[in-house]
């Protein structure tokens, strides 16, 4: 498989702390990796390091050459009451450093109708992107991150603010989609992940690359990875009536 | 109506006018742009950062203008670069600017000997007296501001909206924010004709704030203001004329009472 980026002992951070030490990381076409951590284990600062917001003080990423990545931030920190439309949105994610000039063009208008019908906000075309609640705001992002048909798509916590019902949409046009891009997919539901990726990341300080979708309490303890996997059931979102019951 | 016609035949009158309405393209668009990133206040930081660059150039006896242009140009880009790479906040960026300019500018207006022309008219506006090169600046700014926002509108409201995004998508985006700062800083300092440094503030956030009103879409809050302001400072620079008024502060009273209207208009129309 062709490899359309790497990182190479990655040393990451902000100006008060290294957060990611050590980092080694190499993402083929055709990967689908889940990556899963603590809060605060620098899941997100290995994100944007990949996406070139924050550059490394130490090591090497190399990206194919004209790498389309697809990205859907974590926390918006957007303001609500800027004044841009649903539409106007969608299209800015067709921007690229070799079209950022050129106006839209037919095919990518009718691109918007098609993603925003998928997401299911096709009635909210022309409305501000400040009426919009939390979950909706987060699929007119999805659909974003989409239009410039990406080779990499990268999704940090996609499942926050959204309904079960979509969320379960989400995971199967993933599915989909990863026929035509590797995926990189932060999430803490350990249990739904194992189930749609191929591979898991695991962040905390370091990262420590499991090739596999199948992953054990064990293994998460020896990769230092404080989390616990609560897989009762190959159904997803098992975890949630568990606790309820 | 007949009175107001025949002031048309005045030259000065005539040269008012296109200035206001010049100054009303200009300031709408650009205005818009500025209320949108929530920054109202730098229009009001560079105009009296501007203030410094006009006491030095009294004080050496270059055109009060240049001077004034130099420091707008200087204080916009400090305030993009302290934001952005120094991690100072914004708003505390301008608010410093904004008096270190005033302080440059009336120490050295204090140390200037005599009599300094034109500084009522600096801090008032005087458009009674503009000149046919500041008609011809105001025209220029005009059409590149047009051209500029029309060509780049979409990286210009991406990167507003969501630079973090715009820069992961490639856009460049250091290069559209130092350039909308340079253009805001030129828009702001040949607006001062008009509104004087005081007052200008208000003629960048007015408008939009009032087009906003009616619409979620960055173009058309830019057309909506343009519109607003034309009337606003045409009724107020009449309104001036017959009641021997200063125009700048008139022009703000024309354009708080059309905002003031607009609102009812609209609590109306949604009853
Ligand atoms: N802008 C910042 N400046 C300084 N430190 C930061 C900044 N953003 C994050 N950090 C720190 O970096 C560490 C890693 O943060 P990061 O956001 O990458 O964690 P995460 O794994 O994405 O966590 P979560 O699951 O909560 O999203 C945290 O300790 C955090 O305090
Ligand atoms: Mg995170």
């Amino acid at each position: 498989m062709q490899t359309i980026l790497s990182l190479e002992n990655i040393v990451a951070g902000y100006e008060s702390k290294e957060v990611l030490k050590d980092v080694n990381l190499k993402v083929c076409h055709g990967d689908f990796i889940g990556i899963i951590g603590p809060n605060g284990g620098g899941k997100t600062t290995l994100l944007k390091t990949i996406l070139g917001l924050i550059s490394p003080f130490e090591g090497t990423i190399s990206k194919s050459d004209g790498l389309n990545i697809g990205y859907l931030p974590q926390v918006n920190s957007i303001d609500k009451s800027f004044p841009i439309t649903v539409k106007e949105v969608v299209l800015s994610g067709r921007l690229s450093s070799n079209n950022w000039w050129k106006k839209p063009d037919k095919a990518q208008l009718e691109k918007v109708d098609e993603l925003l019908a998928f997401v299911g906000m096709q009635d909210y075309k022309s409305t501000a992107i400040g009426e919009l609640s939390g979950g909706q705001m987060q699929r007119i992002f999805l659909c974003r991150a989409l239009i410039s048909d990406p080779q990499l798509l990268v999704l940090d916590e996609p499942n926050t603010y959204v309904d079960k019902s979509f969320e379960e949409n989400l995971y199967n046009l993933l599915g989909e989609l990863n026929s035509k891009m590797a995926i990189l997919l932060v999430s803490h539901d350990v249990g739904t992940v194992s189930s749609i990726v191929k591979s898991i990341a695991c962040v905390n300080g370091g990262l420590h690359y499991h090739a596999s979708n199948k992953i054990s309490n064990e293994v998460l303890k020896a990769y230092n990875c404080p989390i616990e996997i609560v897989t009762h059931g190959t159904v997803p979102h098992r975890v949630l009536k568990n606790h309820h019951s | 109506m007949n009175d107001i016609l025949s002031l048309l035949s005045f030259d000065f009158f005539r040269n008012a006018l296109l200035a206001a309405t010049l100054t009303s393209v200009i300031a709408g668009i650009v205005g818009s742009y500025i209320v949108a990133r929530r920054s109202v206040f730098i229009s009001g930081g560079i105009t009296h950062a501007s203030f410094g660059g006009m006491g030095i150039a009294y004080f050496f006896g270059f055109p009060p203008f240049m001077g004034a242009a130099l420091f707008a140009i200087g204080s916009s880009l400090g305030i993009e670069w302290a934001s952005r790479k120094a991690g100072i906040r914004e708003d505390s960026a301008i608010a410093i600017l904004w008096s270190l300019g005033m302080a440059i500018g009336i120490i050295f207006l204090f140390l200037t000997p005599g009599y300094t022309p034109n500084l009522m008219g600096f801090l008032f506006g005087d458009i009674l007296t503009v000149k046919i090169s500041d008609l011809i600046g105001l025209l220029i700014a005009s059409i590149i501001i047009i051209a500029l926002v029309s060509i780049f509108y979409e990286a210009i409201l991406s990167t507003a909206f969501d630079s973090e995004f715009a820069s992961t998508s490639g856009l460049p985006v250091t290069v559209v924010r130092y350039s909308a700062s340079v253009v805001i800083a030129i828009t702001i300092v040949l607006s001062i004709k008009v509104m004087g440094i005081i007052l200008v503030l208000s003629l960048f956030t007015i408008p939009p704030t009032a087009a906003n009103l009616f619409s979620k879409n960055l173009k058309s809050i830019m057309f909506g203001s343009v519109i607003i302001s034309l009337a606003g400072s045409i009724c107020g620079l009449i309104i001036a004329y017959y009641f021997d008024l200063p125009s700048g502060a008139t022009i703000i009273f024309t354009l708080t009472g059309f905002y003031i209207i607009l609102r009812i208009f609209k609590a109306i129309k949604i009853k």
